[in-house]
């Protein structure tokens, strides 16, 4: 588990820090590394894999926030250990930096050296806690401002693999004070759900998963041990039946298929009572990743209906359900359409007095994009397309479009029905209350539905 | 050390380029390094950061190097951590500077704040620089016995930099023994962790020339001490827990009491969040159970679950590697993922190389009872906008189709694509149906009904057209117009660009001719003659064959070109069971990610320490091996397809150099030399009764046997020279130049084996045969030789490459040669030499 050096490149190819740990590799890896990302192949878009080797060389990356985070050794290491280093290094950067951007990193450099001299000694990991870094680490950050944070694309939140989303990340650091040097006591715990459906073209669901991490951030002073209990009908296990074998979901209660936990929860009550008792750690972890494919009512139902209209011209009709209570408002919602290859123009036609929404044909990709700000549960939504070609289709035009994928993010809506039912803070000396905040969302994961 | 190269490529505006900047620098550092003004510390801070900017875009500023040593007397810990830093990136550069910077380090190590004992500690130990190495041995030794357990943990690192820099000030310093008394008795998860880490590497390095660190690397697999860290496994953090995960991997378990008590201890080990803790369980749990089938299956099941929750809940990159993981374990056991196939259908956001995964996964783990299912899967894959994925899938249903008995519905799907009409989907899937009409003749009529449909026009690719070509001439009797498609092509002659095309339109107007005479025949007159006048050899030397076996005797012809065609039951596997065991022994390791075994991709150093010849260690073993001897190969297929009248090379594509026993199938020898022999006998007749005698059979026999790797009944004599020489430069060159002429396996006598012990035995030994070694290495069970030899009186070289497992007690050989011909020969007195290692 030796790694020889570690660095962050911008997504243009500079430094940003650079740290060699063991001296063996030779002069250019930061380069041979960017050419080789970029070029991956000359004609597609394939992405580079994580991980690849050059000249003896093994590269491994994971792109953050649209930084390159990369490690380098030419030993046979477990690239998973790599790969998590990596993740968790920038996870404990944002801890320090409060955001995580290019701009905040260049700030401050000289902090993150200092990090990264505690995190890796001579290749090898220290400690990726930043609870325990905070003893060793006395630069302070200098904190940009969440106003400058760059608006995500909703679909970059998956590729940066990031749970977090914007709205409900915390953007404070945990070592920074709040102006008026007085620490804010709060905790944080976010119950967040990617969800993946794929819908047939007759509307019934083929698959459908949740993925979901219930994740703390704690800005409690003096380590106070949390209990944190979940709902009592709560079962997990049911790997050993196969996936044909859906449980009525009436009444039975959330059935996991499977979860893991942080190291520090302890979970000696778990069985009896389904609480999870933890002293958290600073900074941002997730206390249990879960998984579960149990049956679930999907949020948004999607109906799509293509038409021929001449020689030249075809229709295309996408009708979109909000499945959920009318107290709940999803947003930031897109939706694609591949069309077929030679599709020349599109149009569009919008229900009478639609607002916050917009259309797009995306002409180089051949795209449909429909996007809303939000959609009020209970609501229904329809788009008309009119497709110009630019010639004669032949064959079956279902096949040559499609499928209809969607991103979304619910905020207070979990599908799973998992729940923290209380949160309670072992703390002798209750001058205050601090304040408590649990947060559910529910994101698109690959939500996608064919035609 | 931070490479220059990536500014001067994007050299922008805000980035100084230099000279000037670092010159002020200088300037005002030392205006500062005497000040004792109030806020100088924070002035210090700026031009500190400003220098420690520089550093890492690429600018040098070692210049500045005795400035910055000046100003670094200070008590703000924040400015020494910089100058530390900074430090440590140039002293090995200037070595005369260190010696500076010693005097405040080694006065700083013996400071009251812990926090700068260790960093001083840190930043002395990692100066790399070899002449200073004695000033390290007094502040290392008081740091291991430091109170506070920071410093320790630094200390015990500083030992293996100190060990990097020079090994022997290390061992005589005997500081091994001390990190191993610290490993049993600190009260530091992190101190012992770190012992443990440095003496694996420290006695790892030492154990090829020590017996003694040898049996102290043994003593680290002791039950007891396995035990001691087994059982207080949670006092350590994740990243230590897997380093002690690595060691208990290689613990010989005494009976099964002790496995079971192991994977006890481990078991919530598989509910850890990260990845890489659960993937070093359960390496620990499959090395366990590996004699007990049962409990290896049960692992196996335990393990599904916790995988496919990390699969899930991970960025892409985590996915990626856990996945890997996952598909080397599907294809191992696919039976036990049956049902859990939906897990493994693509999401439409996952990166490319996920979906890849993915699909090969799909295709392991099909079976009677889903099939349908995951056919239907791909089947909508295939419509995807990513080219490359729907490209894939359609493969992949292919490979299904090919692997399952029932077909039936397969064969609907993939003529379906044909009906898409999208080019690159039409091209895979007539690749497709020429594969599995070649194993499933009886599904002819249904495809050619459809194949025959495609306008040739369409088609561009071609490795598709070749199939399509194929197909017409192999079926002509069943599409009416064959003869006509095949004109049409013909005509085209001089526009095809591909050599493989050609090669098969010769072919297919023969087929065809036999079949259709009266509509061919002027077509086949035509192909033919271009076929002669091609400038490629190949198509040349077809051409010139047919021509030749029609003079001589139709009928002769087509048994040759066209004999009845035998279904193929089973198409090649890539990769031979030896190197899936080999990657499976290398779980949670790049071998998995990489799909092939350490020894292919890690050079001499770091998978074992002793000796192997520097130029000789970039000979390149990595992926780029296998494009380069891509030429080789088409070579070989095209030799073959010469003979057979069929199309290998697909199947073949995967293989690469490392499995040349695919080659000699049986099927395929046998008709090789039955159709040779047939030649050979009718060779002399054909010769007095063509007008062109120069045709040379002999020469024919040589070239397809020697590459097909058919055993010659009596090799050639062949002298070699006892005194060859060939420096490494020259030999490097050639074996990047040369393609390889054989690949083989033998088995090593057990004498062999016991007297590899010695490895330099076995280079004496073939030196008595006039093999010269030229550079060796590897460890136990893994060694690798590279020889050479000289004919003698002529320059002509061979050169091999042998790699031997002692486990396995097998030889993998690779030759190549100057000399084609007699390479085969060569390849039998290395076997013969190699045979007789270690017999008295």
């Amino acid at each position: 588990m030796m790694i020889s050096q570690f660095f962050v490149l911008s997504q243009r190819g500079d430094n940003i820090v650079f740290r060699d740990y063991r001296a063996e590799v030779p002069k250019g890896s930061t380069e041979t590394f960017f050419r080789k990302v970029k070029f991956w192949k000359e004609d597609g878009n394939a992405e580079a894999p994580p991980i690849f080797n050059v000249d003896g060389v093994n590269y491994f990356h994971v792109k953050v926030v649209g930084l390159y985070f990369v490690a380098t050794t030419r030993v046979n290491v477990s690239p998973s250990l790599v790969l998590e280093l990596l993740q968790r290094i920038a996870r404990v950067i944002k801890d320090y930096l409060g955001v995580l951007n290019e701009d905040s990193f260049r700030k401050n450099f000289v902090l993150v050296y200092e990090l990264l001299d505690e995190v890796i000694d001579f290749g090898y990991v220290q400690t990726t806690s930043t609870e325990v870094l905070k003893s060793y680490v006395f630069n302070e950050p200098i904190l940009i401002a969440p106003a400058r944070l760059q608006p995500l694309d909703p679909a970059a939140i998956f590729t940066q693999g990031s749970k977090r989303m914007p709205g409900t990340a915390v953007t404070k650091s945990v070592v920074a004070n709040d102006p008026g040097g007085r620490r804010r006591e709060e905790i944080f715990v976010d119950i967040i759900e990617k969800i993946s459906v794929t819908f047939s073209s007759s509307g019934y669901i083929l698959t459908s998963e949740i993925d979901g991490t219930i994740q703390m951030k704690s800005y409690l002073s003096g380590n106070p041990e949390i209990r944190l209990a979940l709902n009592e009908d709560l079962n997990i296990g049911r790997g050993e039946r196969s996936v044909y074998d859906y449980r009525s979901s009436s009444g039975s209660g959330v059935i996991l298929d499977d979860c893991n936990f942080h190291e520090s929860v302890r979970l000696d009550s778990f069985d009896l009572d389904r609480t999870l008792s933890l002293v958290p750690p600073d900074g941002e972890f997730p206390v249990m990743n879960y998984r579960m494919t149990q049956e679930f009512r999907p949020p948004f139902h999607v109906n799509t209906l293509i038409e021929e209209a001449g020689r030249l011209k075809a229709e295309v009709i996408i009708k979109i359900r909000a499945e959920f209570p009318s107290d709940i408002t999803a947003n930031t919602i897109t939706i694609q359409m591949p069309l077929p290859n030679y599709t020349s123009r599109a149009s569009f036609e919008l229900e009478l007095g639609a607002t916050g929404q917009k259309t797009d044909f995306k002409e180089t990709s051949k795209m449909l994009e429909w996007s809303f700000k939000k959609i009020v549960g209970g609501a229904e939504h329809t788009l008309r397309a009119k497709l110009t070609f630019s010639q004669e289709f032949h064959g079956n035009i279902t096949k040559e479009a499609g499928p209809v994928s969607m991103t979304f993010t619910i905020p207070m809506y979990n599908v799973s029905k998992l729940q923290v039912k209380y949160l309670q803070i072992a703390k002798n000396s209750s001058s205050h209350n601090p304040y408590r905040w649990v947060r559910y969302v529910t994101q698109a994961n690959s939500y996608v539905a064919r035609i | 050390m931070p490479p220059p190269a990536a500014s001067a490529r994007y050299p922008s505006p805000s980035q100084p380029s230099g000279k000037s900047e670092v010159t002020d620098l200088k300037s005002q550092l030392r205006q500062l390094a005497g000040s004792r003004a109030p806020g100088v510390d924070d002035s210090k801070r700026d031009l500190f950061k400003k220098v420690i900017s520089y550093m890492t875009i690429g600018i040098d500023v070692s210049s500045v190097f005795g400035e910055m040593v000046m100003c670094s007397a200070t008590s703000d810990i924040v400015l020494k951590k910089m100058c530390y830093l900074y430090v440590g990136n140039y002293a090995k550069g200037n070595p005369d500077l260190s010696l500076l910077t010693i005097n405040f380090l080694q006065r700083d190590c013996k400071d009251e704040d812990p926090m700068i004992r260790g960093l001083a500690l840190r930043s002395l130990c990692s100066l790399r620089v070899p002449n200073l190495v004695e000033y390290l041995l007094g502040p290392l030794g008081s740091g291991l016995k430091d109170n506070n357990s920071y410093v320790r943990t630094i200390a015990v690192t500083g030992v293996l930099k100190l060990y990097h820099i020079s090994a022997s000030t290390c061992i005589d310093a005997e500081f091994p023994a001390t990190l191993k008394s610290l490993m049993l008795h600190d009260s530091d998860a992190q101190v012992v962790a770190n012992c443990l880490a440095a003496l694996q590497e420290i006695w790892s390095l030492e154990a090829s020339h020590s017996e003694e660190a040898c049996r102290e690397k043994e003593s680290l697999l002791s039950k007891p001490l396995i035990y001691y860290f087994l059982n207080r496994i949670k006092e350590f953090n994740e990243w230590a827990q897997c380093l002690i995960l690595e060691l208990a991997v290689k613990y010989v378990p005494s009976d099964s009491n002790d496995i079971f008590d192991i994977m006890n201890l481990l078991e919530d080990r598989l509910q850890h969040a990260n990845g890489a803790v659960v993937l070093a369980t359960v390496k620990v749990f499959l090395q366990l159970t590996l004699s007990m089938t049962d409990v290896h299956q049960q692992v196996y099941e335990r393990i599904k679950s916790p995988l496919l929750t990390l699969v899930s809940s991970g960025s892409p990159e985590q996915s990626y590697a856990i996945l890997s993981h996952l598909h080397l374990l599907v294809v191992r056991a696919p039976f036990i993922f049956a049902s859990d196939y939906k897990h493994f259908y693509c999401q439409y956001n996952e990166p490319s190389y996920v979906k890849k995964l993915k699909l090969e996964m799909l295709t392991a783990i099909a079976n009677e009872s889903n099939t349908y299912e995951i056919v239907t899967e791909l089947c909508e894959y295939a419509a995807n906008v990513d080219i490359e994925i729907a490209r894939e899938s359609i493969r992949a249903v292919g490979k299904i189709a090919l692997q399952q008995y029932d077909v039936n519905a397969i064969v609907d799907r993939l003529l379906q694509f044909l009906e898409m009409e999208k080019d690159y989907v039409t091209a895979e899937t007539l690749v497709l149906v020429k594969d599995l009409l070649r194993k499933h003749p009886q599904w002819s009529h249904d495809c050619i009904s459809v194949v025959g449909g495609i306008s040739s026009k369409n088609i561009q690719e071609p490795k598709a057209k070749a199939a399509l070509i194929w197909m017409l001439g192999e079926y002509a009797q069943d599409m009416s117009d064959a003869p006509y498609i095949l004109e049409n092509l013909i005509e085209n002659w001089e526009e095809e660009h591909s050599a493989e095309v050609r090669l098969h339109l010769l072919t297919a107007a023969m087929k065809c001719f036999f079949k259709r005479a009266p509509e061919t025949q002027k077509a086949l007159g035509i192909a033919l003659a271009a076929g002669i006048a091609d400038f490629h050899q190949d198509v040349h030397d077809r051409a010139l064959f047919y021509y030749r076996v029609l003079q001589y005797d139709v009928h002769v012809a087509e048994r040759v070109v066209s004999p009845p065609q035998q279904a193929v039951s089973a198409f090649a596997d890539t990769q031979s069971s030896e190197i899936k065991d080999r990657i499976f022994d290398e779980f949670n390791s790049l071998s998995v990610i990489y799909q092939k075994p350490s020894y292919m991709f890690t050079d001499k150093e770091h998978r074992g320490p002793f000796e192997f010849s520097d130029e000789l260690g970039n000979i390149p073993i990595t992926p780029e091996a296998s494009s380069e001897i891509v030429p080789a190969q088409q070579y070989e297929a095209n030799d073959k397809d010469l003979l057979l009248s069929t199309d290998e090379k697909d199947d073949n594509k995967g293989l690469s150099s490392n499995n040349g026993s695919a080659y000699t199938a049986p099927y395929e020898s046998s008709n090789i030399s039955s159709q040779m022999q047939e030649l050979a006998i009718s060779g002399p007749a054909a010769s007095a009764t063509t007008t062109q005698s120069s045709f040379d059979f002999d020469d024919l026999l040589g070239l397809g046997l020697s590459t097909a790797s058919v055993p010659t009944p009596s090799p050639p004599l062949l002298k070699l020279n006892p005194r060859a020489s060939l420096d490494p430069r020259a030999f490097q060159q050639k074996w990047r130049q040369l393609p390889i002429s054989s690949t083989q396996e033998y088995s090593v006598n057990p004498q062999g084996i016991a007297a590899l012990t010695v490895p330099q035995s076995l280079i004496k030994h073939m030196q008595s045969h006039s093999i010269h070694c030229i550079a060796s290495g590897g460890q136990s069970p893994n060694f690798k030789f590279f020889f050479f030899a000289q004919k003698e009186a002529e320059p002509s070289d061979y050169l091999t490459e042998c790699i031997i497992n002692s486990s396995s007690a097998k030889a993998q050989i690779k030759v190549k040669a100057d000399e084609q011909s007699t390479s085969q020969a060569f390849a039998t007195v290395f076997e013969t030499a190699l045979s007789k290692f270690g017999m008295p």
